[in-house]
Parts: C-alpha cells; structure tokens; sequence
C-alpha cells in the first residue's frame, strides 16, 4: 500500500514537474539581450524615437528605395488595380512643371496614398516622400519602420507646429524630393471633405515650390474611417494645374485658393464637363467639399444623391451618388 | 541635446547582465545584487565649426603668448610636433585634429614666408610611425608637401647628434630634448589631451626627449607617488615634468602650446552599443551585440583583432585652446574633466573592469599581456581622482584573454622582459635597479627602435611602473577568461569566470564585499568622495 501510495505521489511529482513548452514561456525566459533591459528603478527612460522624431532619413537610401519601388510596382500595384481600379486624369496639366512640388489632396481613405503614388506621373514618382500623421502612423517603431519604407511616409505634426518635422520636410524639397500631403489633416469622417488646414502652403512656400491640387473620389467606400479591410470601388484621380504664390499673397489666401482648385477638380470629376466646372470655379460657384451644414444623416444623405449623366467617368453605373461625393 | 552624466547603478534582481570588454571578445556579466557600476558621461555635444575654432585659438592665444601669426617671420625656424599614434584611442575618423590644426599652423607661416619648417612626431620612446599613420594623423596634403623633403619625421631619441642638454632641475632631473626644437624660434606643440594625464609640459619634457631625461620621472618612486598620474595635481609624474618643462623656458625654448579635448564617442554607430546603457540598448544594438559577440568568439583573434583595429572612433572636438604651456592646460584639464568625470561615493573591495583590445601601445599590434596589466593596472586603475576606487588591500578583477603573444616587431624587447625579467620577480623595484638599465641601454633594441619601427629596450619597464601604485595599492589581482600561465607569470590569479574570481578574492577582502564595475570604455574618470 504504501509503495503504491509512493508510486502516485512520485507520478504526480513527475506531472506537476513537466511544464509545457510555450511561447510565453519561452520569452519569459529569455534574457537581455535577447529582450530588452528594464530600466533601473529611478532612472528616466529615454525618450522614444518614435512620432515626430523618427528618423527616416534611411528610407531613402538606395537599398529602402530599390525595396520600395519594387513593392510599388509589384504588390502596391496589383491591389490598388484590384480595389480602386482608378482612372487617371489631369496628367497634362503637369507637362510644364519642373523640378520638386507639394502635392495637396483631399482625403477619403488609407487606400488615397496607394493610388496617389501608383498613379504618379514621372519624375515626381520615384522621389516621392508623403506626408503622415506623425501620431498615427509613428506611434511606434514598427507603424513607424513600415510607414516610412514602403510609403515613403515622413512624420507630419497634425495638432501643433513642430520645427524638426517642418525643417525635415522643407529641406526634402528643396532637395528634390515631391511631398504628398493632405491639407485636411486626416481622413474624412462621413465622406464629406474638411476644410484645409495652412501647413500645405506653409511648405511650399518655405522651400520656394509649386502646389499641385488633387482630386481623389471613389476611395471612400474602399477603406474609410473605422474600416480594417478593403471593400473594391472604383476611383478617379484628377490632377490639377500646379500653383503657385502670387506677389504678396500669404498663406491662409493660398490656401483658399489651393481648395477652391481641388473643389474645382472634384466638380470637374463629378460632372464630367471641364468648362462648366472652371466657370463654376472662377464665379466661386464651386459646390465646397465640406458639404452641408446639417445633421449627420442628411449630410449622408447628400452623398447618395444620383450623379448627373455624364459625370464620375468610369465611375460604376450601379451606385449613382451626385457630386460632392468626395 | 545636452549630454547626461555618467551615473553609478546599483544592482538589483532587474539588472541584466553588464557588458565587459574582453580584449577582442566581450562578455555579459552578471553582477551580484548590491554591486555598483559606473557608467560614462555621454558624449558632450562637439563644437560646430572646429575650423573656426581653431583659427579663434591661435588668434586668441592663453597666458602671456601672442597671436601665433605674430611669431611668423621670413627666415624664422619652426618647428611643428604633434602626438604619436597612441592618441586617441582608437584612432579617429579622418580627419584628424592634428591634421586640422597643423594645417592652419601652416597656413600662418606660409602667408609669413617662413620656408624653415620641421615637423616631428614626439614619440619619445614609442615606436615609430608609419607612413600610413603620419599620413592619418596629419593628412595628405600636409604629408606630402614634407616628408619627401625630410622636414616631415619620427622624433629619435637615440641620435646623439639631434640632442641637447639644456641642464638639470633643481630636484636634479637632467633636461634634454631634441636640437631642432631648441634651436626654433618657436616650437608649436599639437596635443590630442585624450585624458587628464596628457598635455601641459609632459608635451615636449616627454614627447622630445630621450631615455636620460625620462628616466627622472618614468620610475618607480615616481610612479608610486602619483596618486593618480590622471590628477596632475597629486601627481609626482607631473611635478618632475613641469620642472623640466619650466627649465626648458628659462633656457629659451619658446613653447606655443596647442591642445584640444575630444568627446567620448567612441565608438562608430555598428558598434554604438559598445557605448549605449544596456537598458537603453534599442532592438538593433542587442541584434548587433549578439551578432557580433558570437562573430567573435567562432573567429580567430587575428581575424577579431583585424576588424577592432579597423575601428575609427567618429570623435568629436569639445575645445581648442592655444598659447602658453601652463595657461593652456588649466583650461584643457576643466574640458577634459567636464567630458570624464563621474562622482563616486566610497571606496569598494572589489574593483572589476572589463579590459578592451586597445591600449596606448598596442595600435595596429598585439596586446600582449604586460600591457594588459599596463591597461588595466596603469590605466584603468588610476583614472580617479581623491583615492582609488578600491581601498587599500582590495581587489582588481579584470577580463581579457591575456595571450601569451607577442607583437615581434613592435615589442622585441617585451619578449625578453616578460621571459626573462618578469620569470626573475614582479618587483618593480628590483627590476628597476636589477634589468633597467641593461634593457635601455641594449644596442639590438636600439638598433630595432631606430630603424624598425619597435618600443624602446625599456619601453615594458615603464608599462611595469605604470602598474606601480596599483601593485602597492593592491591585495591582489585576478584575471578572468585569461592565459593561465601568460597570468601567472605576472604574479596574478587567473580565474574561469567572474564568479569564480569574485569567490577568490573573498579569501583577500572577506565574505561580502562591495563590488563596482567601471563600464570604461567610453573614457570614464571616477571622482572618489
């Protein structure tokens, strides 16, 4: 009795003294420096280099931009044909631009930076850095790493001017890097566009470069605020004629003027006829992108209006939504 | 961003292992709780525009010198001496500082018309120089424009001929330097002050001079009294220096000192966690030191010691000042404070270090192991100020593989020092009355310093007095991860591992000793309250 007794005493020993392999476990059990050393008690960590003082200056070396075009030419591509199918327009207009520029779009989706770049003409292509919000696509090292690689991505200060990010970016133009940026400030909550903030034309004057309007229509409904996956739909891209600052003109007018340019293509877009949308725009009839003033569902509601004969170019016949679908 | 300050760390249960220099290896060690370690200032922020500095320096000059420009006639003598390859260490990233300075010194004298110009490297007894290393240090241009004309040279401190006794100091310490530096109309001296120790009169009384006048103050006695020879001030090394230095006035030697401090940044950015906190170490430092710990312990040394050698320290200049000897390097010595210091409370039992690949006398060579003990019991060991950090009667554990190896060009005479002297006694005492003299005064060593490119015969006599103070100081000495035999030679006790050594010395300092770790390099100078 008592060996047996002894027998499942030592079985018991032997079960609770298996422990079973696990990931945590494992990690648990690794040490610096295969996992990074708690900071002592009483000493301040250092500050992280992450947000608005990630350094990318390494995604643009030669390696980062051989990965980056081949990502942008391979799998960027191949699913932004897939969901965005867009239809480019407005190439022309940049026949006579020269040298670096600041391109300013409105700002529907995430899926608006993969069809701005695929769809960038050259040269402005292949040395193209875009503006992201320094505290959402920097909020840690490997948002950070990912943003800056494959997008190009520099951290932009949404919410307060920050020195470091506007040196960074001014001293890339001049150096004859392009920058994509989206004057709004962030996505579209319901649709409808926001009104632009300054930092677009604060830029472009700082480095001594032109301002390009574009209009992109169709990406909401691909990946719109509060959306994880892609749904398809078709897009148009529309650039504009290139701005520049007239003779005494200050920032808050150019960027008055940089809207109207993008509500003028967005018209254009929507309606299909280029004339009527520039007499629109030199009357300042130009439907605004911000939409009505109104309650949530009648501004949605707004959007679904049918789209005119002749409109939204390639646009799907299925869904009829009137301009200012943005 | 403003440079934090070094700090001392006591250890905990959360303490990860410490990173120990391990010659060309390293270590991760961990510490027992209750240790303290030592951590650098961080590198201060360098100045902006060195070229401006300098410029600034010379025009400015300290103490009773005039603008350098002033002193520059047609038909003058100049000579220029700079420091030797065991400054900075590692070498830095071109260019060099000397190579800046000497270039501006140049240009004065050009605009001047002065066509009688030298330049020497001081070496004293070091080793000559290569052309690879003048050209490094002083840059192509300048190397150019003199070495084919022979006014560009190794100093040579056995040339009866380039040699004058100007006379014997007070404490009867002879003064001889080279002729050509007595016979200038100025002397300009370019200083890298990498530590306290270097600079002030030890520039030209040392870097010009031959075996007789050194040997006044590279002793024994002299050695034993500097407490440390990092702080001039309690330092005996010093005081016979400055006699000598300030003989050298009085005979007419017209001395235009130029120093300059760097930062401590040491290291290039692939081994900047050679010098990063281990807790702050971000994903890339810990995938390089492991990637780069286990590279070197699957190659071989000579491999490892090919890559360490290779290593050019991005440096950078945190002053410039120029002028009169003493003036000059009070202002140099708060530089170089402000860049090494860290406050330290208390004594300890137990000192541990981890020693690097690299000492003054080893670049592009072998450490062999009397400069190990040289590193780590010269150098390491004196880099306080107030009192040791060990109390008297302590320990000193250090890691490194102390091979039993020797460079056969560079250190001919260590062969025999280490197989002959050091198989005899370790005393430094009896060495010194009972070998130095027939080392120093050899006709192969000298012969091998003057034409090859070796140490003086009594060069490793002076490595062995380095280790002077801390061999008095001392209880003892263990090297870990180290050659045995090569260890015991020196009259040390090797050990395994770091656990093993601490265990050994309790049988010297007693069961619970306190223990601190000085995580040098980055430079670090202890200022024991």
């Amino acid at each position: 009795m008592s060996s047996e007794k002894s027998g499942v005493a030592h079985l018991g020993a032997k079960r609770s003294g298996r422990k079973k392999a696990s990931v945590t476990r494992i990690m648990r059990g690794t040490e610096f420096p295969l996992r990074a050393a708690p900071t002592p008690r009483g000493q301040a960590p250092l500050p992280v280099n992450v947000g608005a003082n990630y350094d990318t200056d390494w995604a643009r070396r030669f390696p980062a931009r051989v990965a980056r075009r081949v990502a942008r030419d391979t799998v960027v591509h191949t699913m932004v044909r897939y969901y965005a199918q867009p239809t480019v327009k407005g190439v022309d207009r940049l026949s006579e631009l020269e040298g670096p520029a600041v391109f300013a779009a409105n700002h529907q989706s995430h899926a608006d930076t993969a069809v701005i770049v695929t769809s960038m003409p050259e040269p402005w292509r292949n040395r193209l850095i875009v503006g992201a919000a320094a505290d959402y696509f920097f909020g840690n090292r490997v948002t950070s790493a990912i943003s800056a690689l494959f997008v190009g991505a520099i951290p932009i200060e949404r919410t307060a001017l920050n020195r470091r990010t506007i040196d960074k970016a001014v001293t890339l133009l001049r150096n004859g890097w392009s920058l994509v940026i989206y004057p709004e400030g962030g996505r579209s909550r319901d649709g409808w566009g926001q009104q632009f903030r300054p930092g677009a034309a604060f830029l472009a004057k700082q480095a001594g470069v032109p301002v390009v309007p574009v209009h992109i229509r169709g990406t909401f409904d691909i990946l719109r605020k509060g959306r994880a996956w892609p749904r398809r739909s078709r897009s148009v891209i529309n650039f504009g004629r290139p701005l520049s600052f007239d003779e005494g003109e200050n920032n808050r007018r150019f960027t008055k003027r940089l809207q109207a340019a993008v509500e003028g293509l967005a018209d254009e877009t929507a309606t299909g006829n280029w004339f009527a949308a520039r007499r629109r725009l030199h009357s300042a009839d130009s439907p605004g992108l911000e939409g009505p003033t109104a309650s949530a569902w009648r501004r949605r509601w707004a959007l679904t209006e049918p789209t005119p004969p002749g409109g939204a170019s390639g646009e799907s016949t299925v869904t009829k939504r009137r301009w200012p679908y943005v | 961003m403003t440079a934090r300050k070094g700090l001392v760390l006591d250890v905990d249960r959360t303490t990860p292992p410490i990173l120990f220099h391990h010659g060309e290896g390293l270590r991760l060690e961990k510490l027992p709780v209750g240790s303290r370690v030592v951590y650098p200032n961080e590198p201060l922020d360098p100045l902006r525009d060195p070229e401006r500095a300098i410029a600034e320096a010379l025009a400015n000059p300290l103490g009773d010198r005039e603008p350098l420009a002033a002193y520059m006639q047609p038909g003058m003598k100049l000579t220029i001496a700079f420091d030797d390859i065991s400054l900075p260490l590692p070498p830095m990233i071109a260019p060099d500082i000397r190579g800046r300075i000497i270039e501006q010194v140049l240009d004065i004298a050009a605009s001047a018309g002065v066509d009688d110009v030298e330049l020497i490297a001081a070496l004293a007894l070091h080793r000559r120089m290569t052309e690879a290393e003048l050209r490094h240090a002083v840059g192509d241009r300048v190397y150019d424009a003199f070495a084919p004309h022979g006014q560009l040279y190794n100093f040579d401190a056995e040339d009866p001929d380039a040699l004058t006794h100007l006379g014997t100091t007070e404490a009867g310490e002879e003064v001889v330097i080279s002729t050509r530096a007595v016979e200038s109309d100025l002397l300009v001296y370019v200083n890298i002050n990498l530590v306290s120790m270097d600079g002030g009169h030890k520039s030209v009384a040392t870097g010009l001079s031959p075996y007789t006048a050194l040997r006044h103050h590279h002793n024994v006695h002299t050695m034993r009294h500097s407490t440390s020879f990092m702080d001039p001030e309690h330092s005996e090394l010093h005081t016979r220096n400055w006699r000598q230095g300030r003989l050298l006035a009085e005979a007419g030697v017209k001395v235009f000192q130029i120093e300059t401090t760097l930062n401590n940044d040491t290291f290039p950015s692939q081994y900047g966690f050679l010098q990063r906190r281990e807790w702050e170490m971000t994903p890339r430092d810990r995938m390089m030191l492991m990637g780069t710990k286990t590279a070197l312990d699957l190659m071989s040394r000579r491999q490892a010691r090919r890559i360490f050698h290779g290593i050019r320290a991005p440096y950078g200049l945190t002053s410039v000042q120029a002028g009169e000897v003493e003036a000059v390097h009070r202002q140099t010595l708060e530089n170089v404070y402000r860049q090494h210091l860290v406050r330290v409370e208390g004594q300890t039992d137990v000192l541990t270090m981890g020693l690097p690949y690299l000492c003054p006398y080893n670049v592009n060579s072998i450490m062999n192991p009397i400069l190990v003990a040289c590193l780590g019991l010269g150098y390491f060991f004196n880099l306080y100020r107030g009192k040791p950090l060990v109390r008297p009667g302590g320990m000193v554990i250090m890691t490194h593989p102390t091979p039993w190896e020797f460079h056969p060009v560079h250190h001919p005479s260590y062969i025999d020092f280490f197989e002959e002297v050091l198989a005899d006694t370790t005393d430094p005492e009896v060495i010194e009355q009972r070998y130095e003299k027939r080392y120093a005064e050899d006709e192969w060593y000298r012969h091998l310093y003057r034409t090859s490119y070796a140490y003086h015969g009594v060069h490793p006599f002076y490595m062995w007095y380095w280790c002077a103070h801390a061999l008095e100081h001392l209880g003892g000495v263990i090297i870990v991860g180290g050659d045995k035999a090569a260890i015991q030679r020196m009259g040390f006790r090797s050990a395994s591992t770091l656990n093993d050594a601490l265990e050994m010395a309790t049988d010297v300092v007693g069961r619970d000793p306190s223990i601190t770790h000085i995580h040098n390099p980055p430079m670090l100078m202890a200022d024991v309250v």
